[in-house]
């Protein structure tokens, strides 16, 4: 996701936009965090920095990194200051977040159903019948509750007080929820006094709700107490402990594809006390490899007859196969408009203006702007196949050019932004890095969960866009103040403790 | 429970058991060997520590001679031998890994704190005494952690089969490879201090004290090494708590039983209600080997029915 950055010399971005605010001026939902880095002395900020990896360390929150040589297992570097919102800014990204969610599950049965959006001419029918996350199995099958992606995670950026931008939809099988709640298990050990000094909203919540949103899934026979398990590759898949960190907190099994089977139609897991029927599959394995009879036949990981138990209404997978479509980067730009067509309602969060390279006239200004864009991949993730223009060398927006030209559908391009800072331990002390957040949506038929705050990802390089943990980015705990501090008086009365 | 977690629990259980017990060996080797040192005695405690552990012949195909150093880097470091310690805690970590749910954070502490220390670990020449105390000692944490923290359904049950099963296993291999110094009509100052150094492998010198409050004699080591119940690491023992927790499982699963759940009966039954005297008898090294060979088949059992079903 995100912006990536090449290795040239970094052009000047415009002044990014410091949530903590600048030297005589904090904001108010900092005040107590920047009167704390004011009076910790460096070391022991970095002790409590030693002893957080220690922590993680221990507890083996370790996210695999396979064929790169070095240690498999490696730590996520974890920040241990704070990124905090206000509850009235966390107010408004929830009703934007929810708003939006609705409006991409509502897309995504239309899209498998009448395509009313597409005879309307709102979204070219070739972008999604088109696209080759499109799964022509899911035609005309309804899953339970009318549910599509169940857990989705918005990626949102911010460039000033009250910019918000998202960046991109995750609308399959996001991941890093398990962060959230084990930094803010961090921050609990290493600075009870710090979080005593602020009301802040608890994500613990998060595991109970993702079980009742699965279990809501469940097929209408399978009762009140629907068996769950989650579906993971295996050890090696680099989100693993997260899959078993959810399943733990949910009490449910975590399986791989060996330990289920299909027998006429019904999924059942194999356990020491013989077979054991499954209702709902929260499945953290992509399309493609869930059912080597549907999809990729050298699939390992999946379970053969799995879809045919899935549209015999047997069992729920969650997410519903086929959510890509809602998450691509060419439908990107369509979202805004899903929202107006299906809820009737003005966004509440805004799209970073995108540039699809399949169209001339975009096209032709991407071609003219390299050196202020950023381009990406229509179906890339994890900061691959990117190009920021203002970071490039001449060479690499040449090459750049050149792919567009050839493959025009491949590549969608924005314009740079100088993503919002928050304050790092870095080697050299306390400094601004980019930031990005990943809140976590829950569907079900009838509501909309977020619990608040999310993921917070930070590019620990010093000038660098790039946040994602594939490419050396880090995480912070994102703070959710229940209650808004007052600009002024309380702020500074709270610095100066 | 999933058959796939129970069959790691299960390798978690035994692995980890498997680790002390080859440090338990070297123990007694390393002081065996110095003692036949001290004594003039033509000693060969490497190579029958090798056969205790069932690593003979994998050991001879690397090296030509069984000198300390090259067994206790075979029998410690070697990635290429499955027995080893380190290769022992990479099985457990890997098996505790894949079920990371049904494990308690102080059991996997327990376990990966054990792991990463063991990586950097020196314990060659004088270090080797320091270090196979302080396997023991991570083996017994890790038990421990599991004892005060895991709760208390099929997933411990798994362990402790593994466990019992192991050190079941174990035992009558130690006792095996000694078995000739059991003999009756042996009496010397060597084997008076090797009968200490078998009892001391299994800690339970100071038990044999205890229980017969007399002077060392072989025939009630094999009975206290085969046939006292109070003994946790003899053989009754370790059947008993078989027997107790696969008859657990089966309580636990309406009364589901099958082959495995007979033949862990018959065995304790055989224990139990076992004469020395017969046993010395009919041939020590026999009954041991057959204990052996059931018990493998017992393992077997167990999977066919719970992990391959």
């Amino acid at each position: 996701m995100s912006q990536s950055q090449s290795q040239g010399a970094p052009r000047p971005l415009p002044v990014a936009f410091d949530e903590l605010g600048q030297r005589a001026e904090v904001r108010a939902a900092y005040a107590a965090v920047a009167a704390w880095l004011e009076r910790t002395p460096p070391a022991e900020l970095e002790a409590k920095r030693a002893e957080a990896e220690l922590l993680f360390r221990r507890v083996g929150i370790t996210f695999a990194v396979y064929g790169e040589g070095g240690d498999p297992e490696r730590l996520i570097p974890f920040d241990i200051i704070p990124r905090v919102l206000a509850r009235s800014e966390w107010d408004r990204l929830s009703a934007g977040l929810s708003q939006r969610v609705r409006a991409l599950n509502a897309f995504l049965a239309d899209a498998y159903g009448k395509q009313e959006i597409l005879k309307a001419g709102v979204i070219p029918a070739s972008l999604v019948t088109g696209n080759e996350q499109f799964r022509p199995e899911m035609q005309d099958f309804q899953p339970p509750g009318g549910v599509y992606t169940h857990i989705a995670g918005i990626d949102l950026v911010r460039t000033g007080p009250d910019q918000f931008y998202v960046l991109e939809d995750n609308a399959r099988t996001p991941s890093g929820v398990s962060y959230m709640l084990e930094n803010r298990e961090a921050m609990l050990r290493l600075f009870p006094r710090l979080l005593a000094r602020h009301r802040l909203a608890p994500v613990n919540r998060y595991p109970e709700d993702l079980l009742t949103t699965l279990k809501a899934a469940a097929p209408d026979r399978a009762g009140p107490n629907p068996t769950v398990v989650i579906l993971t590759p295996g050890a090696f898949n680099s989100a693993y402990y997260e899959h078993c960190f959810l399943a733990d907190e949910m009490g449910v099994e975590v399986v791989e594809g060996a330990d289920l089977f299909v027998d006429e139609n019904v999924v059942f897991m194999r356990t020491t006390a013989g077979p054991r029927r499954v209702d709902v599959i929260y499945r953290r394995i992509d399309d493609d490899y869930l059912d080597p009879r549907a999809f990729r036949p050298d699939s390992m990981l999946g379970v053969p007859g799995l879809m045919a138990a899935y549209r015999a209404g047997n069992v729920a997978l969650c997410n519903a196969p086929g959510c890509g479509i809602a998450d691509d980067k060419a439908i990107y730009p369509f979202v805004p408009q899903m929202i107006r067509f299906y809820l009737d309602e003005e966004p509440k969060l805004a799209n970073v203006p995108t540039y699809l390279c399949e169209r001339e006239a975009d096209r032709a200004y991407v071609l003219d702007n390299l050196d202020q864009l950023v381009v990406k991949l229509a179906q890339g993730s994890g900061g691959y196949g990117m190009m920021i223009g203002p970071h490039a060398t001449a060479a690499e927006r040449a090459d750049f050019a050149a792919r567009i030209k050839a493959r025009p559908a491949d590549y969608i391009a924005q314009p740079t932004l100088a993503l919002s800072t928050v304050p790092t331990l870095c080697a050299n002390g306390v400094a601004p890095r980019h930031v990005d957040l990943r809140p976590f949506v829950l569907s079900t038929k009838d509501e909309v969960r977020i619990v608040p705050g999310g993921l917070t990802r930070v590019a620990l390089r010093e000038g660098s866009l790039v946040v994602n943990s594939s490419q050396g980015g880090g995480t912070k705990d994102t703070w959710v103040l229940d209650n808004d501090p007052q600009e002024g008086g309380a702020a500074h009365g709270a610095v100066a403790c | 429970m999933l058959s796939r977690s129970a069959d790691s629990l299960f390798w978690l259980g035994r692995y980890t058991e498997r680790a002390a017990n080859v440090a338990r060996g070297l123990s007694v080797a390393l002081r065996m060997a110095g003692l036949s040192a001290q004594l003039g005695a033509e000693g060969d405690e490497w190579r029958s520590l090798l056969i205790a552990t069932g690593c003979e012949p994998a050991f001879f195909e690397k090296h030509e001679e069984a000198s300390q150093e090259n067994v206790v880097d075979f029998l410690v470091r070697d990635p290429d031998n499955p027995t080893g310690i380190i290769s022992c805690f990479a099985a457990a970590r890997h098996n505790a890994r894949s079920v990371r749910t049904a494990l308690t954070v102080d059991m996997w502490g327990a376990l990966n704190d054990s792991w990463n220390a063991l990586r950097h670990a020196e314990f060659q020449g004088e270090r080797l005494p320091g270090f196979l105390e302080w396997v023991r000692e991570r083996v017994l944490l890790f038990n421990g952690a599991a004892h005060d923290t895991m709760l208390r359904g099929e997933p411990w049950l798994f362990v402790q089969l593994g466990t019992a099963l192991e050190r079941a296993d174990n035992t009558a291999r130690l006792l095996d490879v000694k078995h000739h110094l059991l003999a009756p009509a042996q009496q010397a100052t060597v084997e008076y201090a090797q009968w200490q150094a078998i009892l001391q492998s299994v800690s339970a010198l100071r038990a044999y004290h205890w229980v017969y409050k007399d002077r060392l004699e072989p025939a009630k080591i094999a009975e206290l090494l085969i046939l006292r119940p109070e003994l946790p690491r003899s053989l009754t023992a370790c059947h008993g708590r078989v027997l107790e927790v696969l008859d657990r499982i089966a309580a636990g699963q309406a009364g589901r039983r099958g082959e495995c759940h007979r033949m862990a009966g018959e065995l304790h039954a055989r224990l139990r209600y076992g004469r020395i005297e017969e046993i010395l008898s009919a041939g020590l090294h026999e009954y041991l080997t057959d204990m052996i060979m059931r018990t493998a088949e017992l393992g077997n059992e167990i999977e066919a029915f719970y992990i391959k079903a």
